[in-house]
């Protein structure tokens, strides 16, 4: 394997481990509040589709990042509304909105469109890739010419968001009272109730970052990823990204691991399809299926252990 | 006092859940720099009061007034304002912050933390050093003992600069030593002027510590009174409606054969740890033997075994026969079968079943005797026949077998428990914690029951971290600490001072090179300070 074959599946798998990035911390700030988040997937899916749709109908690729990001955040706000403020339980919330979001953006996106339930091609109307300063500058000085311009640099702009998303969030869990008191709530409400602070209040303030941090993933995968909107175009991803939260043990810089480590073997699987290893073939499902066996592996303990935040999943009702 | 205003006064507050009226109509004067006890019966409505002056709930009728100005608290966090802090029974600490971490959640200086910590840790080193109230500021909370995870709350509310702390039940977690540190701390921050209110409902504390007392009954204020000028009996009298006998009133025991013999037992917990390291004592008939001990130092793992729970190795036998400790024989069913009878520590969960009914709470654990089956079928009308009869010799209130356990108080919880176990006559009950979380009109009654089963001629093991119950109880007793039993006492010949220090892990004889470091410990104690031996 040659430094141009490598680079090319590390190139993909920073393209793939995006849209997991992006949906593992929305994950990240929910269930750090406290509120278990399964519909990660049927929010994304939703921004899929507007922000396609929306960039379709009226050029504007702003105007569709906008309604990705929207779309995904009235699911949030749904979702909050159910387990926050009726305190339903917020598995079966998420898992309604994920059977929601599959259904309706069919649905609209035949009655709009007619194309057997996905939108048109959107063409020139999406994210572009950048050059970054000094590429082709660098690009024949060995080793790290072909790093930066094939590797880090050429990647759409919410490629860099979503990095920058990392340090940004880590800061804000970490360095700020917002975070503190965030990380408070999911582990116990009751000690930021008595502090004078309202429970709910940032819960919603939670699932709303949660909401636009979807919103950035769905329109990324329609109109970055690929040029336009098709039936289930998330496959699972939303479903990857929280395995990929549990292995990253709730925390920023470990989901950027985990969700590259899951995006790798993505782009392996993608390129290789069966790989062959010296007469034994490992097929291409198999490597499909490895977050989900990795998980299960930390989930039983053999990487340490996996605190989950203690009040995750649980409504938060004052004791009487 | 005439010259100033009350820190803390109530007027005419009532609250109800529901149907439940919580508190009527009550009314309170607490003045500054005092220590005001509130002491009632569990469900007497006194947390609920005091969750209302800290604004976690609100009141349907009445007005708050502190310092003389009329305060409206709707929240936490305008109680926080007015200069409350409240210590609750069960902790509001978030287990895998640290120290400061806690303190500043809800008090942050700005929107970034480095600034505030900073200034937190100035400020606890100053409080730490003002009331005798040192936590290492950077330590998790869930690696801190009880004691100091008390000592956060309390820094918490004076971190927000708290003129009036509120604790709630705050020694009923504490070690004997660690509740005399406690007051000490009420006592140093009463010299600065600070208010306290405590709720409790042991007498011992109310009389050791306040400055006044209010009395609740059944959601209502029955009296208020100065401490000096009442007594326990009077208290315990207005607590509960009719006079109490405080004291448990029993003939001296006679005992018989030996009943249970326990060699070397030792019990490995599922995490490899040993919690039980080679104890052995006998429980002949018509003996009340009681372990004594700090909670966790394998007094429940021994329960547990005998009442084939938990495995252990070592040598039991019960009249004489060979118990097993290991294996599909040493389960709760083939233990009921030779005549043990177990009333576990936490009757909540081991004790009854919270969503099912009384009638079917009192034949757990008997369910598969002959005499419920009908056919494949269970006899439910004969269970409930039965349990209306076992709750009506018990005093169960209400009397109504239909009602699920968990609408049941502490105290009539426990003596569903109690029935089940002690109307299948057992030559050996083991019973945990008999009377934690019950009011004390039950705790006469569960007393006399449990004396009554020993006066005929059964043996009783005693398991409690009130050592007032042990000592009032027990014929004998065994002190345990760290898996090992320090030594045993009467207790005509011991005090609660002996069995603190032996519950501390300092053992020997008297006359002994061990015992002169008790002697100086002990004197050490009266000074204030730390034992240093141990």
């Amino acid at each position: 394997m040659d430094l141009n074959t490598i680079l090319q599946v590390l190139d993909s798998t920073v393209r793939l481990g995006t849209p997991l990035l992006l949906m593992c911390l929305a994950g990240l700030f929910s269930e750090r509040a406290g509120i278990v988040d399964i519909g990660l997937e049927g929010k994304a899916l939703v921004a899929a589709f507007f922000s396609a749709a929306i960039a379709y109908s009226t050029g504007s690729l702003m105007l569709g990042l906008l309604a990705g990001i929207l779309s995904s955040l009235v699911l949030s706000l749904i979702h909050g509304v159910a387990s926050i403020t009726f305190r339903g339980n917020q598995l079966i919330s998420g898992v309604a909105l994920n059977f929601l979001a599959s259904g309706l953006t069919v649905l609209i996106a035949q009655d709009w469109f007619g194309q057997g339930g996905r939108t048109p091609s959107l063409g020139d109307v999406r994210f572009h890739e950048l050059t970054l300063p000094f590429a082709e500058a660098l690009r024949p000085v060995p080793v790290i010419g072909p790093i930066y311009y094939d590797l880090i640099s050429g990647h759409s702009i919410l490629v860099y968001v979503a990095f920058l998303c990392v340090p940004v969030t880590w800061w804000v869990l970490y360095r700020t009272r917002f975070g503190l008191r965030l990380r408070a709530v999911g582990e116990n409400p009751a000690a930021v109730d008595t502090a004078g602070i309202s429970v709910v209040r940032l819960r919603f303030s939670a699932i709303i970052i949660a909401g636009v941090l979807c919103g950035l993933a769905g329109s990324y995968l329609a109109t970055a990823l690929q040029a336009g909107f098709v039936k289930e175009m998330t496959a699972g991803r939303g479903y990857i990204a929280l395995a990929a939260l549990i292995f990253a043990k709730w925390r920023p810089w470990y989901a950027l691991s985990a969700t590259m480590l899951f995006g790798l073997l993505q782009a392996v699987a993608l390129r290789y399809q069966n790989i062959d290893l010296g007469g034994f073939i490992i097929p291409v499902q198999f490597m499909n299926a490895l977050p989900y066996i990795l998980t299960i592996v930390i989930l039983a303990g053999f990487v340490g252990a996996a605190n989950p935040p203690r009040a995750g999943g649980d409504p938060y009702v004052k004791e009487r | 006092m005439t010259d100033s205003a009350p820190a803390i006064e109530l007027k005419g507050i009532s609250k109800a859940f529901g149907p439940v009226q919580a508190n009527k109509d009550i009314s309170i004067r607490v003045m500054p720099g005092t220590i005001h006890g509130i002491i009632g019966e569990n469900g007497a409505g006194k947390s609920t009061l005091m969750s209302i002056l800290y604004g976690f709930y609100k009141a349907d009728a009445g007005e708050i007034w502190i310092n003389g100005k009329k305060t409206a608290i709707t929240d936490s966090q305008s109680a926080i304002a007015a200069g409350i802090g409240m210590v609750f029974q069960h902790f509001k600490l978030v287990e895998n912050f640290s120290v400061v971490e806690n303190v500043i959640l809800g008090a942050e200086d700005g929107a970034f933390l480095r600034p505030s910590i900073a200034k937190a840790r100035k400020s606890l080193k100053k409080l730490a050093d003002e009331y005798e109230l040192s936590v290492d500021p950077d330590a998790l909370i869930e690696h801190l003992s009880v004691g100091h995870q008390q000592r956060v709350e309390i820094l918490k509310a004076l971190y927000r600069e708290a003129d009036i702390l509120i604790l709630d039940e705050p020694t009923g977690v504490l070690t004997p030593a660690e509740a005399d540190h406690l007051f000490r701390i009420l006592d140093n921050l009463r010299k600065e002027g600070k208010t306290i209110i405590l709720i409790t409902h042991k007498l011992r504390e109310i009389m050791e510590i306040t400055d006044t007392v209010s009395v609740m009954r059944r959601s209502e204020m029955t009296a208020t009174v100065k401490t000096s000028e009442t007594s326990p009996e009077h208290l315990a009298e207005l607590m509960v409606g009719r006079k109490v006998l405080l004291r448990v009133d029993k003939v001296p025991a006679t005992p018989g054969e030996t009943v249970l013999s326990v060699k070397d037992l030792r019990v490995i917990d599922d995490k490899g740890v040993e919690r039980v390291k080679g104890i052995s004592f006998d429980i002949r008939a018509g003996e009340i033997l009681g372990i004594a001990g700090v909670a966790g130092n394998g007094q429940s793992e021994v329960m547990n075994v005998l009442g084939g729970i938990m495995d252990a190795t070592g040598t039991i036998t019960m009249n004489g026969k060979p118990v097993p400790l290991s294996g599909k024989a040493a389960d709760g069913q083939s233990r009921r079968a030779i005549g043990i009878a177990h009333v576990p520590e936490d009757r909540q969960r081991e004790g009854l079943i919270m969503e099912f009914t009384a009638w079917e709470n009192t034949v757990f654990g008997y369910h598969l005797d002959p005499q419920w089956q009908s056919g494949p079928l269970m006899n439910n009308a004969a269970i409930q026949k039965e349990a209306a009869g076992k709750m009506q010799r018990f005093d169960v209130r209400p009397p109504d077998p239909n009602l699920k356990a968990k609408n049941f108080s502490g105290g009539n919880q426990q003596k569903v428990v109690l029935a089940r176990e002690i109307e299948r006559n057992p030559d050996l009950l083991l019973v945990g914690q008999p009377t934690r979380g019950v009011d004390i009109g039950a705790i006469e009654f569960i007393h006399q029951e449990i004396v009554r089963l020993r006066d005929q001629g059964k043996a009783i093991l005693l398991v409690s971290v009130e050592l007032d119950e042990i000592m009032s109880l027990s014929d004998r007793i065994a002190v345990m600490f760290d898996g090992k039993v320090m030594g045993f006492r009467e207790p005509a010949t011991t005090d609660e001072r002996e069995l603190g220090l032996m519950m501390a892990g300092i053992s020997g004889e008297p006359g002994t090179e061990d015992w002169k470091a008790v002697d100086e410990n002990l004197t050490a104690l009266e000074h204030g300070e730390t034992p240093t031996h141990g």
